[in-house]
């Protein structure tokens, strides 16, 4: 466009004429549109707004009222009814860490053994394999409570008969998140390319050696960060670990395969919280606060470690 | 020469063993179905049928007791469609925020803090549901006696509903997202190119091709609601009330579970065999939720990818 | 007759004579091979015999089914399930595909380099490593590493930093990569699928070059889309095309004609190779 000496604001002013002409014809009133989309747009930011302030409550409210019970004697200290100033969560992290241990033991062989099979070698046009899908997507999505029927049913009573110890607890928890494991595993080996399968097969490699020393190598990020976002949401499940004896209060050190009872973090929180005095109270906050860090802690490990090894193809 | 030079075994060992991970899916689901199905069979042999379902009085704990199980259905209902009142138009908001408006720094600061959210203990949720939710946002919100007032009241449907409602916004806002963000540039660009505002794009082009994946989120998130059971417990109460009176104390399913589950009861009783019962009920109305969710989203991946 | 319309292509001069065709060693026999994926033919009636320590040319326009006839010669297509081959297929005149034999064992003596460089996400080093572990040679590694590399002409380039990852080696380096590769673990036959079509002509002309010097130690078999090539590197050439069913809802490939390079670019037999080579159809 030609900007030469006064035609030039002539020209601007000529665009803008009719760019707000046509604007009025396509759209009739421009100006009552605007408002429109304003309050679209304000209404939108509020959404997002309410969500965040949620969340900053949420946090804020449990920095505020439980900070002041926070220091080294809360994670060494037994928990005490009678004496709340000197209560602290000891058992309930060491039955947290060893519930974790166990979810650990468990779903990684399992539920990557489940993911390669689905992925390597099962042919999707067999009924069977397609039920084993549909399966793993709605276990997913199972309320916890019922995985706490099913321990208590099965783990705890019925077949496996293993009484309200620890290890139920941990094998409940396993349950529950192995569907979110054996999906992420699923996710990060179909991320690796066939052109890798086929060149390492045109090689002479079996299947196996295929999958061993190629395609599990590429995917552990993937299934390490999987593994990782599971624990951490079994580890704040509350609901089937009540059901399979985390009995609330307990003051020893919980093992694995004790009948004397265990307790979790959340469980020990939500006892806390029962309680009306101030000082619980305070307590269950510090606590809350406690599994924030870890929760926190875990997650931004994973998707560091995602970040980091995460293979560009 | 062309002959294989082992057997190889090993080969078909490992494919067997990494089938037999894969079937326990399946015998769990099965473990699930006959955990329930035992006792509900033995407990529809005391409790008549028509009781169960049609009762509206859930009393266990009376001489005679009432099992009418609409009573701890309502209470279910009752946090989660509030809780859904709360959390689609602020989840849906933020969905079509990220999608069509953040811009790309934005969305990737925002997006992150969301499912934080999604990641909170729900013990950690109901707690702040019932001690900083109930006092400070709803007491002073609530106008005055209006469906009976939300005033001294330690425990209320409306806190739970709150708190499941922030709990699952992420779901709703991640995955409306995630839908809209699959609707290919063309029609965006279409859209625009007619001259339609941001607000018309939004909601009359982009909103309708993700509606799907929309739809199955809310689905998700209505299972995840009526799944919920700390928040419910700590801060819905539990007293079983046939109400969607939302300034209430309630009982929900689960938590009649969990605080009958974790008591004093002997195998065997009408109330041990009263909890597998009504997890039949629950596990029935997750599934039906779930199956329809997931062929929702099988269908907008269909049509996009 | 046909010099004057045809377009001047190069042909070596050391290939210009060929042994007669029953004095030649044969690495594959092929007779009436079909393919098909889901009962859907994708390539019949192929007959050939394929030369030992020979470059033969596969040529063609797309969809003709040269990669899915090469596929069939290392059972690469028994990676998909709904396919199918049925005819006779022998390799040093046993069947390849008798009930006895095994296709891991198959794929140690045939060897394939495909269309889209594959390197692992590993050192060089353990790149070339990879087969001849896979194998149980664990000897010597050093030595077979450093031979392939010679063998694909990528050592100099490259015996610095064998330690390095193979993504940073260059397209054309990865490929010649993937051929180190594939002879690291000694095999018959290398089978390739179109292996420079993604590669920038001095790369190409390197690996070009390869399969000269190669072709004394392997037969190749390669599937190309550049007739000049083909008409560079190869001894033997064929010719497929795609044949319609009469309601043209079904096409196949057939082999049209198979013949010394010399001939098939000079003086082909068929009228539909000579459009193909002369550029007037494909």
């Amino acid at each position: 466009m030609e900007a030469g000496g006064a035609s030039a604001p002539r020209n601007r002013l000529a665009v803008a004429g009719a760019r707000s002409t046509t604007q009025a014809m396509l759209r009739g009133q421009p100006r009552r549109d605007v408002i429109r989309n304003a309050i679209f747009a304000g209404l939108l930011l509020l959404a997002v707004a309410i969500a965040l302030a949620g969340l900053t409550a949420l946090l804020v409210q449990a920095f505020v009222r439980g900070s002041s019970a926070l220091s080294l004697d809360l994670l060494t200290n037994p928990p005490s009814t009678i004496n709340p100033d000197q209560a602290g969560y000891r058992p309930a992290i060491i039955g947290s860490l060893e519930l974790i241990a166990g979810v650990i033991l468990f779903v990684v062989p399992i539920g990557v053994g489940a993911a390669l099979y689905l992925e390597e070698y099962a042919d999707d046009s067999r009924w069977w394999n397609r039920l084993v899908e549909v399966n793993i997507q709605n276990l997913a999505a199972v309320p916890s409570i019922i995985y706490g029927i099913l321990g208590l049913a099965f783990i705890v009573r019925g077949p496996l008969d293993l009484g309200f110890i620890l290890v139920a607890g941990s094998l409940t928890l396993a349950l529950l998140v192995l569907p979110m494991v054996i999906i992420a595993s699923r996710e990060a080996l179909r991320a690796v390319p066939d052109s890798i399968r086929q060149g390492s097969l045109a090689l002479g490699a079996t299947q196996w050696q295929t999958i061993r020393r190629q395609v599990l190598p590429a995917s552990i990020p993937g299934i390490a960060t999987g593994v990782i976002l599971a624990v951490s949401r079994a580890l704040g499940e509350t609901a089937p670990l009540l059901l399979v004896g985390a009995t609330v209060f307990v003051t020893f050190d919980p093992t694995p395969f004790g009948s004397d009872g265990y307790s979790a973090m959340p469980v020990q929180i939500f006892n806390y919280a029962l309680r009306p005095q101030d000082e619980f109270q305070t307590l269950a906050f510090a606590g809350v606060i406690v599994m924030l860090v870890v929760l926190l802690a875990m997650n931004s490990f994973a998707i560091w470690l995602r970040n980091r090894y995460e293979q560009r193809w | 020469m062309l002959q294989a030079e082992g057997k190889r075994y090993g080969e078909r060992a490992i494919k067997w063993l990494l089938a037999s991970c894969a079937a326990l899916s399946v015998l769990t689901t099965t473990a699930i179905v006959i955990s329930l199905l035992g006792p509900t069979i033995g407990f529809f042999e005391i409790v008549p049928a028509d009781e169960f379902f049609f009762g509206i009085d859930w009393t266990p704990q009376f001489e005679p007791p009432s099992f009418g199980v609409l009573s701890i259905v309502a209470g279910t209902l009752n946090v989660a469609l509030w809780g859904m009142v709360f959390a689609i138009p602020v989840g849906l908001g933020s969905a079509v925020y990220l999608s069509e408006y953040a811009t790309s720094r934005v969305r990737k600061t925002i997006k992150p803090v969301l499912e934080v959210l999604a990641g909170i203990p729900t013990v950690a949720i109901g707690i702040f549901a019932v001690s900083f939710l109930l006092p400070h946002v709803i007491v002073p919100l609530w106008p005055g006696d209006f469906l009976g007032g939300a005033e001294g009241k330690p425990f209320l449907a409306l806190a739970a509903s709150l708190g499941i409602g922030l709990m699952v916004v992420p779901i709703i806002a991640s995955l409306s997202d995630d839908a809209m963000r699959a609707v290919p540039r063309g029609l965006h660009e279409g859209a625009y190119a007619l001259g339609a505002t941001k607000a018309k794009v939004a909601t009359r082009v982009i909103f309708p091709a993700a509606l799907s994946g929309i739809v199955a989120s809310v689905v998700l998130a209505i299972s995840r609601a009526v799944g919920e059971t700390m928040i419910v417990v700590i801060a819905g109460g539990s007293t079983p009330k046939f109400t969607l009176n939302p300034v209430e104390s309630i009982q929900a399913m689960t938590s009649y579970i969990a605080t009958t589950a974790t008591g004093d009861i002997s195998t065997g009783t009408v109330d041990y065999k009263s909890v597998f019962a009504v997890g039949a009920v629950l596990f029935v109305m997750t599934l039906v939720m779930n199956v329809v969710s997931i062929r929702l989203v099988r269908r907008y991946r269909e049509v996009y990818e | 007759m046909l010099t004057e319309q045809i377009p001047k292509i190069s042909v070596r001069p050391e290939f210009q004579q060929t042994a007669a065709p029953e004095t030649r060693e044969k690495v594959f026999a092929l007779d009436g091979v079909d393919v098909l994926y889901g009962g859907v033919a994708a390539v019949k009636d192929i007959s050939m015999e394929i030369g030992h320590r020979e470059v033969t040319a596969l040529i063609g326009p797309s969809g003709c089914g040269k990669s899915t006839l090469l596929r069939c010669l290392n059972r690469m297509n028994d990676l998909i399930p709904t396919a199918e081959v049925r005819g006779e297929l022998l390799y040093h005149g046993e069947d390849l595909y008798g009930p006895n034999v095994d296709p891991v064992q198959v794929r140690k003596l045939i060897g394939m380099v495909f269309q889209k460089p594959n390197p692992f996400p590993k050192s060089i080093y353990d790149n070339i490593a990879f087969g001849p572990r896979v194998l149980g040679r664990k000897d010597e590694m050093d030595e077979a590493v450093e031979k392939a590399l010679r063998g694909a002409a990528l050592w100099d380039e490259v015996k610095d930093r064998l330690k390095d990852n193979a993504f940073g080696l260059s397209g054309g380096q990865q490929q010649r990569l993937c051929i180190a590769r594939c002879i690291a673990v000694e095999p018959d036959v290398i089978l390739m699928d179109e292996p420079c079509s993604a590669l920038d002509p001095i790369s190409t002309g390197k690996i070009e070059d390869l399969m000269i010097e190669l072709k004394e130690q392997f037969s190749i078999v390669i599937v190309t889309h550049n007739m000049q090539q083909a008409a560079r590197v190869s001894d033997r050439t064929a010719f497929l095309m795609v044949e319609l069913d009469s309601e043209e809802h079904n096409r196949w490939g057939r082999l049209v004609e198979y013949d010394a390079t010399e001939k098939i670019f000079t003086n082909p037999g068929d009228k539909r190779t000579e459009d193909y080579v002369s550029g007037k159809v494909g």
